[in-house]
C-alpha cells in the first residue's frame, strides 16, 4: 500500500459517554455523510459527504483507545453517522485496527448492498444496529429513501459474518406506529439468525433547534413525541408471538 | 486474657494492645451476596423516623433551626439526658436535653456565637457571655498572632475559609475502640502512655503531650459519666450487637458535644460492628430484622446531629452538614474484601428512613469489589444520588485497609493519623496579583511585595507562568504561617481531649492545604497561550479585564494542551508549600476541594482571561467549568483522572451529573454502566467521584415547588446535601452545572 492509498475518515462529531448505542460502555463517533433524508433525523448537519474533521484511522484508535479504561466487557467503539457504510473502506481498515487493539466494535447504520467493501466491514464487526426505517417498500422509499431489499440483504450479510444484531426502528405517531406496522417489523427482525434485540425508539423532537440552527425547515415539526405509554404497548406487540 | 464480652471472639494481638484492624481482621466475614437477605423497616422504626422527619419539617420552617439554648455551652455533661421517643429508641443520646436543640459553643471564637445566635433571632446569654469575659477562645488567640500580609490575604480572599474562628473538625476519633475496649481499659493504656512519655528528657513538645494526655484522660472520665446519665456504665467491653452500637455512638455523641469542629467524621466502624452481628446472628441472640432495626436507629441519631453555624459559614458549607463520614467497604491487604452484610445494611438505611445527606455514605471502590455489592452500590445512587465512591486502589497502597474519610475526601489511618484542616488557596487570583504585581484585582491594594508585574498589551504563556513563579512562594508562605498559627492556637484554646483520646498516642499529623479555582486557572492559561488576550487596565494601571480572541484548548476535554497545565499548576503550588516548615511536622497535603465554596470565591475574583466574568461562580473542587466539558462525561472524567493523587494526598473532588437516560436504556444497564465508568475512571488513578443521576428539568421543578421533593439529596462536592437547604444562588449554581446527556 502506498501512502497516498491510507484511507482517511470525515468526522462529524465524537461523544466519549454512549451508553444507549450497543453494549456496554461505548464511545461513539459520528462519520460524515448519508444518502437518506429521514424526517426525523437527529443529525441533519452529517448528510454533507465533506466537511468534519479528517482522521486517519491510527489518530481516530489512538483516540478511541483513551476510554479503553472504561469499556469493560461489552463496551468498545460504535461507528454511527451520517451512514457510516459510505466510508466503508475507511472503517474496515478502523475496525480492523480497533480489533487489533483490543477494542470491541459496533456499527449503527441503516445497512447498504453487500458488496465485497461492506463485508470486508463486517468481518471486523462484532455488534451491527440494524435500523429499519419502515415495513413496506413503498414507506422506506417515500419516507426515507432507504430500500427494503436492501435492508433484508444486509442482513443476510451481517448474518453470515457472524455479528450479532440489534434491530432499531423509530417509533413516529401517525407514520410508524401502527401495530400491523410494529409486527412486520418484528417479523422481519426475527428473520435473522443472530438477533440480540429489538429495539423501539421514541420520536423525539430535541433535534428542532439543529434545524433551526442550519436554517432547514423541520419536517416534523408539528408530529408529536412518542410517549411512555405508547411505546410499552408496542414493545408487548415484540413478544407477542416470540 | 478470658474477658465475658469477648466471648467467641478469635484471640490475637488485640486483646494486648488497642489494636481495632488486628480485632476485625481475626474475626470479620466477608460478604459476596447480593442485597436479598435485607429488612425492611420495623412499625417501631417507621414511627420514628416519622417523629424525627416532623421535627425536620419543623426546624425548617423556622429557617434552618428549631431552637438554642443560649444559657448552657456544649459539653459531654452540660445536658440532661435528651429522647426523640424515649421508650421506643434503641440506641439513645443527644447532644443537648432535647432533639435539634443546638448548644452554644464558643471555645472555638464566640463572635462566631454572637452572630449565630442572632442570625436565628436569639441573643447569646449574659451567663454564657460572662463565662467567656476572662476565657481566651481559639479565636482570640489566632488573631492575637496574625500578621498584616495573613489579614490582607484573608481579606482579599486569596485564601479563604481558614479555620481562625470555628472549630478545625476533620479529627476522627477510633470510637470503636469504646465498644471493644471499654472506657476503663483506654485510660489504662493513656495513664500508662504518660507515666512513659514523663520519664523521658522533656522539652516543650513532651511538656505539651503531657498535659494533651492528661485532658484525654479527664475526658474519657467525663464519657463515662455522659452515659451514666443515660443509664449506661460503658467503664467495659460492649457485650452483645446493641451495646456495640450504643457505646460506639456514646463515642461519637461524647465528640460532637465536645467540639463542633467543621467536619466530624465516624469512620469506618461497619465491618467493626458487623462482627458483632455475625456472632449474635449465628447464637440466635438477634434476627436481621433487630440488626437492621438497630442500624436504622443509629442513623436516625446521626441524621439529628447538629451543630450552631453562621450565615457565612453556610456560605462556605451550605446546607448544615457535620460531615458525619462512613467509609464502607474497599478491600482487605491481604485480598479479601472488607465488604460485610453490614456494608449493605447500611446502605439499606437510605430505603428505610428515605434518602439524606447525613451519614455522609463513602463507598470505598475497588475493582475487586463483590459484584453483588458494587451492583447494589449502583443503584443506591441510581435511586437515591445520596453516596459518593472514593478509590480504595489507590488509598489503600498509602494508608493500608483500615483508613476512613474526614470531611469528603480525605484520608487518614483511624486512630493513627490526624489532620490540621486548612481551607484553600484562590489560584486564579495569584494569577491576577501576579500579573498585577503584588496588586489585588478587585481592591486594587497591594497585598504582596510589589514586584514586576506585566507591562505589556498582548499576554505570552512564559511571562505569565513567571510572574506565578514569582509570586507563588508569597503565597505558599503566607497560607503555611497561617496554618501554623492556627493550629497552634486550636492546639492550646481548643484541642479535641476526647477524640484524641480515641487515638493513638504518637499520632502521625498532616496539614491539609487546599486550592480553588483550578479549572478557571488552566482555562485562562490555555487561552493566553492558544489564543490572543488582551489585557484591559483602569486608570490605575490595574489589569481589571481581558479580551481574549479565538478558541483555545480547554480543561474537561480529555485534551492534554489543557490538562497538563492543571497539573503543572497543582504540582508548582504543592512544591512551594513543602518548602515551608509546618508546626509540629505535620506532613503537607494538597486537596482540590471547595464544597460550596466555589461560589464565594468566584464572587470574590475579577474578570478572567478564559472569558469568565467578575463574581461568577468557579466550578466546584476538580471540575471542568460549566458547560465547557463539551466532548462527553467520559472525555471529563479522563481529564480529571490526570490529577495526581501523589502531589493532591488530600483528595480530589468531582462531582458527577448525568441523566438517566444516557446512562442506559434500562435499570440493569445503567447499574452496570455507572460500575464501569466507575471502574474506568478510578483505573487511571482518580480518586473520588460523587454521582448525581437526575435530569436538570427535576432541579428546576424542585426549586420552584419544594414541597413537591421533601427528601430530594444531591451530592455536590464531597458531601450530599438536601436540595432545599441550599440558598437560591447556591441551586441556580448546581442547575448550571454540566449535566451529560444524549442527543
Amino acid at each position: 500500500m502506498n501512502f497516498s492509498e491510507i484511507p482517511t475518515a470525515r468526522v462529524h462529531s465524537q461523544q466519549s459517554l454512549g451508553a444507549v448505542d450497543g453494549p456496554g460502555i461505548r464511545y461513539v463517533i459520528f462519520l460524515q455523510g448519508c444518502p437518506y433524508h429521514c424526517p426525523y433525523c437527529h443529525n441533519p448537519d452529517t448528510r454533507p459527504l465533506n466537511g468534519g474533521d479528517s482522521y486517519s484511522v491510527s489518530a481516530l484508535a489512538d483516540r478511541v483507545e483513551r476510554y479503553k479504561p472504561y469499556f469493560g466487557e461489552q463496551g468498545g467503539v460504535t461507528v454511527s453517522g451520517g451512514e457510516p457504510l459510505l466510508q466503508s473502506v475507511f472503517l474496515a481498515e478502523f475496525f480492523k485496527e480497533c480489533h487489533r487493539r483490543g477494542i470491541s466494535t459496533c456499527l449503527d447504520t441503516a445497512g447498504l448492498p453487500p458488496d465485497a467493501q461492506v463485508r470486508a466491514v463486517l468481518t471486523h464487526t462484532d455488534t451491527v444496529l440494524c435500523d429499519i426505517k419502515d415495513s413496506t417498500d413503498e414507506g422506506c422509499r417515500s419516507h426515507f429513501g432507504t430500500d427494503l431489499s436492501v435492508t433484508r440483504a444486509f442482513l443476510v450479510a451481517c448474518d453470515d459474518a457472524g455479528c450479532d444484531i440489534w434491530v432499531r426502528h423509530v417509533v413516529v405517531p401517525g407514520m410508524t406506529d401502527q401495530d400491523e406496522h410494529i409486527r412486520r417489523i418484528a417479523a422481519l427482525a426475527r428473520t435473522v439468525k443472530n438477533l440480540k434485540k429489538i429495539e423501539l425508539l421514541p420520536f423525539r423532537k430535541l433535534c428542532s433547534e439543529k434545524y433551526t440552527a442550519l436554517g432547514l425547515p423541520f419536517p416534523l415539526a408539528d408530529t408529536p413525541e412518542c410517549d411512555a405509554a405508547q411505546l410499552t404497548a408496542l414493545n408487548a406487540l415484540l413478544t407477542e408471538n416470540a | 486474657m478470658t474477658i465475658e464480652q469477648w466471648k467467641g471472639f478469635t484471640p490475637g494481638v488485640w486483646q494486648d494492645e488497642i489494636n481495632v484492624r488486628d480485632f476485625i481482621q481475626k474475626n470479620y466475614t466477608p460478604y459476596h451476596g447480593d442485597a436479598a437477605f435485607l429488612s425492611a423497616p420495623t412499625a417501631r422504626t417507621l414511627a420514628l423516623n416519622d417523629k424525627f422527619e416532623a421535627l425536620l419539617a419543623e426546624e425548617h420552617a423556622r429557617g434552618g433551626v428549631l431552637d438554642i439554648d443560649t444559657e448552657t455551652v456544649a459539653s459531654l455533661c452540660n445536658f440532661q439526658p435528651g429522647y426523640l421517643d424515649r421508650d421506643n429508641e434503641i440506641i439513645v443520646g443527644l447532644q443537648t436535653d432535647k432533639p435539634l436543640k443546638r448548644a452554644v459553643n464558643p471555645f472555638g471564637g464566640i463572635n462566631m456565637t454572637r452572630k449565630a445566635c442572632k442570625a436565628y433571632g436569639y441573643q447569646l446569654s449574659d451567663k454564657v457571655e460572662r463565662e467567656f469575659t476572662y476565657r481566651t477562645t481559639h479565636n482570640d488567640g489566632v488573631f492575637r498572632v496574625y500578621n498584616d500580609a495573613i489579614r490582607a490575604a484573608r481579606h482579599t480572599g486569596i485564601i479563604t475559609g481558614l479555620p481562625d474562628a470555628y472549630g478545625r473538625g476533620r479529627i476522627i476519633g477510633d470510637y470503636r475502640r469504646v465498644a471493644l475496649y471499654g472506657v476503663d481499659r483506654l485510660i489504662q493504656e493513656k495513664k500508662r502512655d504518660k507515666v512513659k512519655l514523663a520519664a523521658r528528657n522533656v522539652v516543650a513538645e513532651e511538656i505539651r503531650q503531657l498535659e494533651e494526655l492528661y485532658q484525654q484522660i479527664a475526658f474519657l472520665e467525663k464519657l463515662k459519666e455522659m452515659a451514666a446519665m443515660y443509664g449506661y456504665d460503658i467503664s467495659n467491653p460492649a457485650a452483645d450487637s446493641r451495646e456495640a452500637v450504643q457505646w460506639l455512638y456514646f463515642g461519637y455523641l461524647g465528640a460532637i458535644k465536645e467540639q463542633n469542629g467543621a467536619a466530624m467524621s465516624l469512620g469506618r466502624t461497619m465491618t467493626f460492628l458487623d462482627v458483632y452481628f455475625e456472632r449474635d446472628l449465628a447464637s440466635g441472640a438477634y434476627t436481621e430484622e433487630q440488626i437492621q432495626e438497630i442500624i436504622d436507629d443509629f442513623v436516625i441519631k446521626l441524621r439529628m446531629a447538629r451543630h450552631l453555624r453562621t450565615p457565612e459559614y453556610n456560605e462556605l458549607f451550605a446546607g448544615d452538614p457535620m460531615w458525619i463520614t462512613e467509609a464502607i467497604g474497599g478491600m482487605g491487604e491481604d485480598g479479601r474484601t472488607l465488604v460485610t452484610k453490614s456494608s449493605f445494611r447500611i446502605l439499606h438505611t437510605l430505603y428505610n428512613l428515605h434518602p439524606s445527606a447525613e451519614p455522609n455514605l463513602t463507598v470505598l471502590w475497588s475493582r475487586d469489589l463483590p459484584e453483588g455489592f458494587r451492583r447494589y452500590a449502583a443503584k443506591v445512587s441510581c435511586d437515591t444520588d445520596s453516596i459518593q465512591y472514593e478509590n480504595d486502589d489507590v488509598m489503600r497502597p498509602v494508608y493500608g485497609d483500615d483508613y476512613a474519610i474526614a470531611c469528603c475526601v480525605s484520608a487518614m489511618r483511624v486512630g493513627r493519623d490526624m489532620q490540621f484542616f486548612g481551607a484553600r488557596a484562590n489560584l486564579v487570583k495569584l494569577l491576577l496579583l501576579a500579573l498585577n504585581g503584588g496588586r489585588d484585582e478587585k481592591s486594587g491594594a497591594q497585598i504582596a511585595p510589589a514586584g514586576r508585574r506585566f507591562e505589556g498589551e498582548i499576554l505570552d504563556y512564559d511571562t505569565a507562568c513567571m510572574l506565578m513563579d514569582e509570586y507563588r512562594p508569597w503565597l505558599a508562605e503566607t497560607y503555611v504561617k497561617a496554618m501554623n498559627m492556627i493550629h497552634y492556637m486550636h492546639d492550646k484554646y481548643a484541642y479535641e481531649k476526647l477524640q484524641m483520646a480515641l487515638h493513638d498516642t504518637d499520632v502521625h499529623r498532616y496539614m491539609a492545604f487546599g486550592v480553588a479555582g483550578l479549572s478557571v486557572l488552566t482555562d485562562s492559561l490555555s487561552a493566553i497561550k492558544h489564543a490572543t488576550v488582551r489585557v484591559i487596565r483602569d486608570e490605575s494601571g490595574l489589569i481589571t479585564d481581558f479580551e481574549t480572541i479565538g478558541d483555545f484548548p480547554k480543561y474537561g476535554n480529555d485534551d492534554d494542551r489543557a490538562d497538563h497545565i492543571a497539573v503543572e499548576q497543582v504540582s508548582a503550588f504543592h512544591k512551594a508549600l513543602k518548602a515551608i516548615p509546618t508546626y509540629r511536622n505535620a506532613e503537607h497535603t494538597l486537596s482540590i476541594l471547595t464544597i460550596t465554596s466555589n461560589v464565594v470565591y468566584g464572587k470574590k475574583t475579577g474578570n478572567t482571561p478564559d472569558g469568565r466574568r467578575a463574581g461568577e461562580p468557579f466550578a466546584p473542587g476538580a471540575n471542568p467549568m460549566h458547560g465547557r466539558d463539551a466532548s462527553g462525561a467520559l472525555a471529563s472524567l479522563n481529564s480529571v483522572a490526570k490529577l495526581s493523587y501523589n502531589v493532591c494526598k488530600d483528595g480530589i473532588s468531582n462531582t458527577f451529573c448525568i441523566v438517566p437516560q444516557a446512562l442506559g436504556a434500562d435499570d440493569e444497564s445503567r447499574y452496570s454502566n455507572l460500575c464501569g465508568i466507575i471502574d474506568g475512571y478510578f483505573g487511571q488513578g482518580a480518586q473520588h467521584i460523587n454521582v448525581n443521576v437526575f435530569n436538570r428539568e427535576m432541579l428546576v421543578d424542585a426549586s420552584e415547588h419544594p414541597e413537591k421533593y421533601p427528601n430530594l439529596t444531591i451530592r455536590v462536592s464531597g458531601y450530599a446535601v438536601n436540595f432545599h437547604r441550599l440558598s437560591k444562588e447556591q441551586q441556580k449554581e448546581v442547575i448550571a452545572r454540566t449535566f451529560h446527556g444524549t442527543m
